[in-house]
């Protein structure tokens, strides 16, 4: 990958950064193909916070997403240049390990995706494959702190062997939000994790959210303003594939500089 | 739509009757065509299912009669001093010793008249040579059995066999008129009766007659006319033969009271029955009759009050089982020593020249081998292959070339790689001919294709937030694919290499070119030993003239049919099971 970016333009808009900014993104490029994705995004994303990406659908959200777990290295297609940068390490880096990296930042997509194995197996896998637990005791007791962590575990207790596929799908959405906090990620990346949860379900992941704000750097994509308002300190809003504006929530939300985010957020397009 | 109105231009939009005529017969239309397209599916159906069921009860009628066999019961003197002269219950003593004789001893005993031998090699004739055979077993099985008289079922011949099946000759009996003066010279017969007892078998009789006279006048008629000039000689010899034949078939026919003597090349045998007794009627007159003792009977003959006649309705030369064959059974019949039974023999033995010993052991244990050859070969190549084009390979030129190529593979005509097979492991390997193990690995090649694509198929179906929910977790590629993606592949992968398979087990053709058609006894042990498989049994066997080989081509032809609805009904069951939806 490269990461002289032909595509550089003139670094106006490099943001200062206000707190200490856990992923950093500078001139990110994405194409698809011929498909100009990404538009020369630079954007800090502070730790210990929740920062959302808001915008129209096919703005590129997912796709910036993406990148900071390298989950588009996946897509032969995809051409990221640019940097991204976690504690000051790039992560596109040729030394640095691909799978290691995204044991780092976790990702929750937007449909539920449980392994078709048991509640148990789910949130072990990660663990497991890493290494992190001795024994049989330790290992449960990562399961069990995940599920808890993950506001899960009470619901499920009695049935840790029964298969995944078989919760709710707000419930199988903290299971996959438990398998992702197993492997203790510093960054969880989740796109759209509510879409497809009913008002209850969402309000519990919401909370969730908030809770673990206090451990982990979270990255968020909706749909919805009052969920970016609620769950979230800072806002960048994407539109056309560039990153039009970032800020704190509340400024984003009372005081837009831009005009496209003030119709965007007052509902007049997206 | 002639009632269409336009809408109020405001909307722009028309109005449309959906009640009217015009809407009610297209409606009416719909549903008709609807009706006649399930009509023809049906009827497809139907077809398909009639033309399956027929070619089912043709196959399991014809094969049935494979499943049994016939076996004469006999009280064998196993003496020692004949088995075991030294007493030491030596193995090859034992196995070497003439078991052939005291079955054949045993047999023969049953009919003490046949002293003449062409007769005895008839008689001796209807025991199969595989008897003997039973016999060994069974005394190396159980050696305290020497020395005592046991009752043995002692296998008898095809044509034997054969006839209890009903496939010799149609019989009909019906009982003699009156009584009868026996006059016995050697085994010459003569029967006479007052009040012509035989006078209803002679009018049979002289009604076939007729019927000859009839269709020998009919040639007479075919004959082309003599031509001017020609040389006519051969032709009015036939002319004037045939005239005669006629006059003279006409005239006996005609003469109720005159005796005949039977043709048994073209006339019906029968055979009078009455103390255990069988008589084959020569020559037959109103009032008395002149025969030949086929069986001897129980006690001395002088007269005989009652008595039956059996019309065996095929002339004597247009079947295997003579007149004598057949009332030597029938007599054993009558004496309650023939036994029906399931033959084992068909599963437990291998192939062979005569058909009451042919069995399908060879041929299935062939086929196991060479099954096994082929799924241990294709499995792991088939997946492996299918799990790095579908997961690894890198897209381009080549792997495009590679996938039409493999998919091409899958149509070329079997034969094909029985060809190569020939080429490759029997010219360039030196592998042996005939083995499963060549044979196995010229399946595997055939069935390679369906395994990869199937096997891609399946690993397709799993979707891809699979693969990113083990990658969102840290799992490399190859982890997230094998922990995740090919289990939940595997059903998918199972039910294309059982199809694979099953296809592979009612392969012929490539077969037959790495010389598995062999005639082979020997049940196969190893890999490398020759053998054959069920489907080049089946051929085999349909191509050999005796009538009791088509039984057995039928019989195999259900083993094989059984072995491939289990195997695609566990496809299927495999499939139904764990078939999954996302
Ligand atoms: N795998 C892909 N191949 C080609 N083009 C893609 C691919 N994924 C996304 N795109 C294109 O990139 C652009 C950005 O897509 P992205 O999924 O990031 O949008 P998004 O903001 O997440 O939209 P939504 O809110 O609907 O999820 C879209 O125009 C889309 O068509
Ligand atoms: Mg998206």
């Amino acid at each position: 990958m490269s990461f002289a970016s032909p595509m550089i333009q003139e670094p106006a808009s490099v943001p200062e950064p206000a707190v200490a900014a856990k992923v950093a993104a500078r001139h990110v490029n994405v194409h698809y193909g011929e498909k100009h994705a990404l538009k020369d995004v630079s954007v800090d994303i502070p730790a210990r916070a929740v920062t959302s990406f808001i915008g129209p659908s096919g703005c590129g959200k997912s796709t910036f997403l993406r990148c900071i777990n390298r989950m588009n290295d996946t897509i032969p297609i995809c051409r990221v240049t640019g940097e991204i940068t976690i504690d000051g390490k790039d992560i596109y880096d040729p030394r640095l390990d691909v799978v290691l990296l995204r044991a780092r930042v976790g990702m929750v997509f937007q449909k539920p995706n449980p392994f078709p194995k048991s509640i148990y197996e789910n949130v072990a896998y990660g663990p497991r494959l890493h290494g992190m637990a001795k024994n049989k005791t330790e290992l449960d007791e990562i399961v069990v702190n995940s599920l808890k962590r993950a506001s899960l575990f009470e619901e499920v207790k009695d049935r840790l062997n029964d298969p995944g596929t078989g919760l709710s799908g707000g419930q199988q959405q903290r299971l996959c939000i438990a398998r992702a906090i197993a492997v203790s990620p510093e960054v969880i990346l989740m796109d759209e994790p509510c879409s497809a949860l009913d008002p209850i379900a969402t309000a519990k992941i919401e909370e969730l959210i908030d809770e673990l704000r206090s451990n982990f750097t979270i990255v968020i994509v909706t749909h919805s303003m009052q969920q970016a308002a609620r769950v979230s300190q800072r806002t960048a809003f994407f539109h056309l594939g560039s990153l039009v504006e970032e800020g704190s929530t509340e400024q984003i939300f009372t005081n837009p500089k831009d005009k496209r985010t003030q119709d965007y957020i007052t509902g007049r397009f997206g | 739509m002639t009632d269409t109105s336009m809408a109020p231009p405001e909307t722009g939009l028309r109005t449309f009757d959906y009640g009217s005529d015009e809407a009610q017969a297209r409606v009416k239309r719909r549903y008709k065509a609807e009706a006649r397209f399930r009509l023809y599916g049906l009827l497809a159906v139907l077809f398909a299912g009639a033309f399956v069921f027929v070619l089912l009860a043709d196959i399991v009628r014809k094969g049935m009669p494979a499943f049994f066999e016939h076996r004469v019961v006999l009280t064998l003197d196993l003496d020692a001093s004949l088995i075991d002269p030294t007493g030491r219950r030596e193995i090859d003593v034992l196995r070497n010793a003439d078991y052939n004789k005291i079955v054949m001893d045993a047999w023969r005993a049953n009919f003490p008249e046949v002293t003449q031998r062409a007769e005895r090699r008839r008689l001796e004739a209807l025991v199969s040579s595989g008897a003997a055979d039973d016999l060994r077993t069974a005394i190396l099985r159980d050696p305290a059995l020497i020395g005592q008289k046991v009752r043995f079922p002692v296998l008898l011949s095809d044509d034997a066999d054969l006839h209890f099946k009903g496939l010799s000759t149609r019989i009909s009996s019906v009982p003699g008129a009156g009584a009868l003066d026996v006059k016995v010279n050697g085994r010459q017969v003569e029967l006479t009766g007052s009040g012509q007892p035989f006078a209803a078998i002679l009018a049979d009789v002289k009604s076939g007659l007729a019927q000859e006279a009839e269709r020998v006048g009919a040639e007479l008629a075919r004959l082309p006319a003599s031509q001017q000039g020609g040389n006519n000689a051969a032709l009015d010899a036939k002319r004037a033969e045939l005239t005669q034949r006629v006059a003279d078939l006409r005239r006996r026919a005609g003469d109720a009271a005159s005796a005949e003597a039977i043709d048994f090349s073209a006339m019906p045998s029968r055979i009078v029955r009455a103390e255990g007794a069988s008589i084959r009627l020569q020559e037959i007159g109103p009032g008395s009759a002149k025969g030949f003792l086929l069986v001897a009977p129980q006690r001395e003959l002088s007269r005989l009050d009652s008595w039956m006649v059996a019309t065996f309705a095929t002339p004597e030369s247009n079947r295997k089982a003579s007149d004598a064959d057949i009332s030597w059974l029938e007599t054993l019949k009558a004496r309650g020593l023939i036994e029906k039974a399931f033959a084992t023999r068909f599963f437990t033995s291998g192939d062979s020249r005569e058909p009451e010993q042919a069995g399908i052991r060879g041929a299935l244990i062939g086929s196991a081998l060479t099954l096994l050859v082929t799924l241990i070969v294709c499995l792991p190549l088939g997946v492996g292959a299918a799990v790095y084009l579908e997961e690894f390979a890198p897209k381009n030129r080549f792997t495009d070339i590679l996938e039409v190529n493999i998919n091409n593979l899958a149509a070329v005509p079997s034969i094909v790689f029985g060809l190569l097979g020939l080429a490759m492991f029997l010219n360039f390997f030196g592998l042996p001919r005939s083995a499963p193990l060549v044979g196995g690995l010229v399946l595997a090649l055939l069935v390679l294709p369906t395994i990869i694509i199937a096997s891609r198929a399946a690993l397709k179906a799993v979707p891809p937030s699979i693969k990113e929910a083990a990658l969102g977790v840290g799992a490399s590629h190859q982890q997230a694919i094998f922990h995740h993606v090919l289990p939940l592949a595997m059903p998918g992968i199972m039910t294309g290499t059982i199809i694979g398979m099953a296809h592979a087990l009612g392969e012929t053709a490539p077969l037959l070119m790495i010389g598995m058609v062999a005639f082979i006894v020997d049940i196969p042990q190893a890999i490398t030993d020759p053998g054959t498989v069920l489907p080049v049994q089946i051929y085999l066997w349909s191509d050999l003239p005796e009538v009791a080989f088509q039984a057995k081509t039928a019989g195999a032809i259900m083993v094989l049919l059984g072995f491939l609805f289990v195997m695609n009904g566990a496809a299927i069951l495999l499939r139904r099971r764990f078939e999954r939806r996302w």
